[in-house]
């Protein structure tokens, strides 16, 4: 008995040190204060999370809304008709040029930063040592980082008088300055993306090439670009929505005149884009008039690419991933 | 517990009662003076009113700056005290104004001249209006047909949303539009790099990016300076004005905010903001 006195004794100061000798049983405050406190995280976490669904809703109904007087204003044959883009004065609302503008640049900067893109994000998962490229990639995604104004001085300071005095051109703001530029900035989400996708493909399907006698350069062109092919075009679509959206890089750079280039070739011309040309002319209008609305019909229209570009890229996604659930 | 809350209401009740004190004991001199209008006036407004507010501790001056035609529509209305305009009034808002009993009267604060500019090697020196006009419609695309040598003209303008678009649009083309091959630049400073550059370029600065690198052309015969925009000799210029409802009592506080572009602080904020002032200390 005073053994077990004194054993209790010892074992209740420990377990008062630990805390143990707390009652189990919570107290009707704590346990209501609990349930409330659970219930009201999950009503804020959800309303957050509906909030962000909501926002992106809410700016496709006002953007359509806005958009809408001029879709029924029946100017819509002269939109996607005329290359006169006379807003201010004429009123005539050509935005040929306009898709003409974002149209060459678009392509070109998809076109250079899928190659070069593509090439890198080879040359990353499969040819340099494994210790070089941990060192390669986060400096390739840091050039994701910098702000598309720095570019667009970079652009306008050096690109451009360069173009004028080297390669001899009139303007040094043109076609293939704001292409060249544009993909310098996609060329990071190319390759990260990309160079995923690669790196999925695994080592038995490369080593299994390799074990029917395959040369490094078969695997890699024969086997693990077409396993992977599905994440490269995905990873080419997403570095093209970044050309596309991109406006305070393509405003600087292009030279913003709104014509379309003749000949057709002549990459030397500058040009308008849609997302330059609500950027440059949003603020001067009146709010309520045609062009206010006509402004709204481009965001919207580039609203649509982007979100179709958005849907094929996650389907391409989605596959590559499907395929890497079902391979491992 | 019972004393910590009586402190904080304490606390409370003195801060408040001190917050009353010091409301009427200003109510009772300190002014208000409004400013609304034009965007180009406004940043002439800002810093007249940080000046004066500095110098005059009892004024307050707020600045909204919006546009030309809200801020006549402000002064007719007797929303504001002065109503800051980058264009004359026109006939309408006058009458509406005297049909409010209100009397519009002008003080122009300062001159706003564009300067034309081209790259430092062009050896064109001099263009007349009409020319100037040839170029940004697209009749006239080489230099060799002013004179100069054969080079393609790249002409520039600012965006279509500045102020600066505006008066040359309006003095130069007779708002006609531009040619579709006219690129738009966001800024002067862009103006200023695009130009100094780009050898066939011509474009259009304030003058206060007037320097080396670009060359300041002969407009009509007349070079533009500090005298030329303020005499108007230089074609391409317009005055800024500020509009109160009759002429202020001389001597009050608003009469001497209306006047403070005749001292020399008031010129250094003009020149600051890149405008011709009318005074010369």
């Amino acid at each position: 008995m005073p053994r077990n006195e004194l054993t209790m004794t010892e074992g209740s100061e420990s377990a008062a040190a630990a805390g143990f000798d707390r009652s189990l049983l919570l107290t009707p405050g704590r346990d209501l204060a609990g349930y409330l406190g659970r219930g009201i995280g999950w009503v804020l976490l959800t309303t957050v999370a509906c909030a962000s669904v909501m926002a992106v809703m809410l700016i496709f109904v006002f953007i359509f809304k806005e958009a809408w007087p001029f879709l029924t204003g029946g100017r819509v044959m002269e939109f996607f008709g005329s290359t006169a883009w006379y807003p201010a004065r004429d009123d005539e609302f050509g935005a040929l040029s306009l898709f003409a503008g974002s149209a060459y640049a678009t392509a070109g900067a998809t076109l250079i930063a899928g190659l070069l893109g593509v090439s890198a994000a080879v040359f990353l998962s499969d040819i340099v040592p494994f210790r070089i490229r941990q060192i390669l990639k986060p400096v390739v995604e840091i050039l994701a980082a910098i702000p598309s104004v720095a570019y667009g001085f970079f652009a306008l300071l050096v690109v451009a008088p360069w173009m004028q005095d080297t390669l001899g051109f009139t303007t040094g703001t043109n076609i293939l300055n704001v292409t060249v530029m544009l993909s310098i900035m996609a060329v990071p989400t190319v390759v990260s993306i990309a160079e995923d996708a690669l790196t999925a493909v695994g080592r038995n399907l490369r080593e299994g090439a390799y074990a029917m006698g395959c040369t490094r350069a078969e695997t890699l062109v024969k086997v693990v670009i077409p396993a992977a092919h599905s994440g490269i075009i995905a990873a080419v679509i997403l570095g093209m929505m970044r050309a596309i959206g991109e406006t305070m890089l393509v405003w600087m750079a292009s030279g913003n005149a709104a014509q379309v280039p003749s000949p057709w070739w002549d990459l030397s011309q500058s040009v308008r884009t849609v997302t330059a040309t609500i950027a440059g002319e949003m603020g001067e209008t009146e709010r309520g008039g045609v062009h206010y609305h006509a402004l709204f019909a481009l965001g919207l229209l580039l609203l649509t690419i982007t979100f179709g570009l958005n849907l094929v890229s996650e389907y391409f996604l989605r596959r590559t991933r499907r395929r890497q659930g079902t391979g491992g | 517990m019972m004393r910590k809350l009586q402190m904080v209401a304490m606390a409370l009740l003195v801060t408040a009662a001190a917050g009353v004190a010091t409301a009427e004991s200003e109510g009772e001199q300190r002014q208000q003076i409004q400013i609304e209008g034009s965007n180009t006036v406004g940043p002439i407004m800002r810093g007249f009113a940080e000046a004066f507010m500095e110098a005059n501790p009892n004024v307050n001056v707020t600045v909204k700056a919006t546009g030309s035609g809200d801020g006549a529509a402000a002064l007719v209305d007797g929303r504001c005290d002065v109503a800051a305009m980058s264009r004359f009034m026109r006939m309408s808002e006058f009458l509406k104004a005297l049909e409010n009993d209100v009397m519009p009267v002008a003080h122009t604060i300062a001159m706003d001249g564009i300067c034309v500019v081209l790259h430092p090697s062009n050896p064109v020196g001099e263009l007349t209006m009409d020319q100037i006009k040839g170029i940004y419609t697209g009749d006239i695309t080489n230099w060799r047909q002013l004179g100069g040598v054969d080079m393609q003209i790249v002409p520039l303008s600012r965006d279509t949303n500045s102020g600066t678009y505006g008066v040359f649009s309006n003095i130069a083309l007779d708002d006609d539009r531009m040619s579709s091959g006219v690129e738009y630049v966001a800024s002067n400073q862009q103006m200023h790099q695009r130009v100094s550059s780009t050898q066939g370029a011509i474009g259009f600065v304030g003058v206060g990016f007037l320097d080396r690198e670009v060359k300041a052309v002969r407009l009509d015969g007349v070079l533009p300076n500090r005298r030329t925009i303020a005499t108007a000799e230089y074609p391409l210029v317009r005055a800024l004005y500020v509009w109160t409802n009759g002429y202020p009592k001389l001597g009050s506080m608003l009469h001497r905010f209306v006047a403070f572009y005749l001292t020399e602080a008031g010129q250094d904020i003009v020149e600051e903001k890149g405008f011709v002032p009318l005074t010369n200390y």
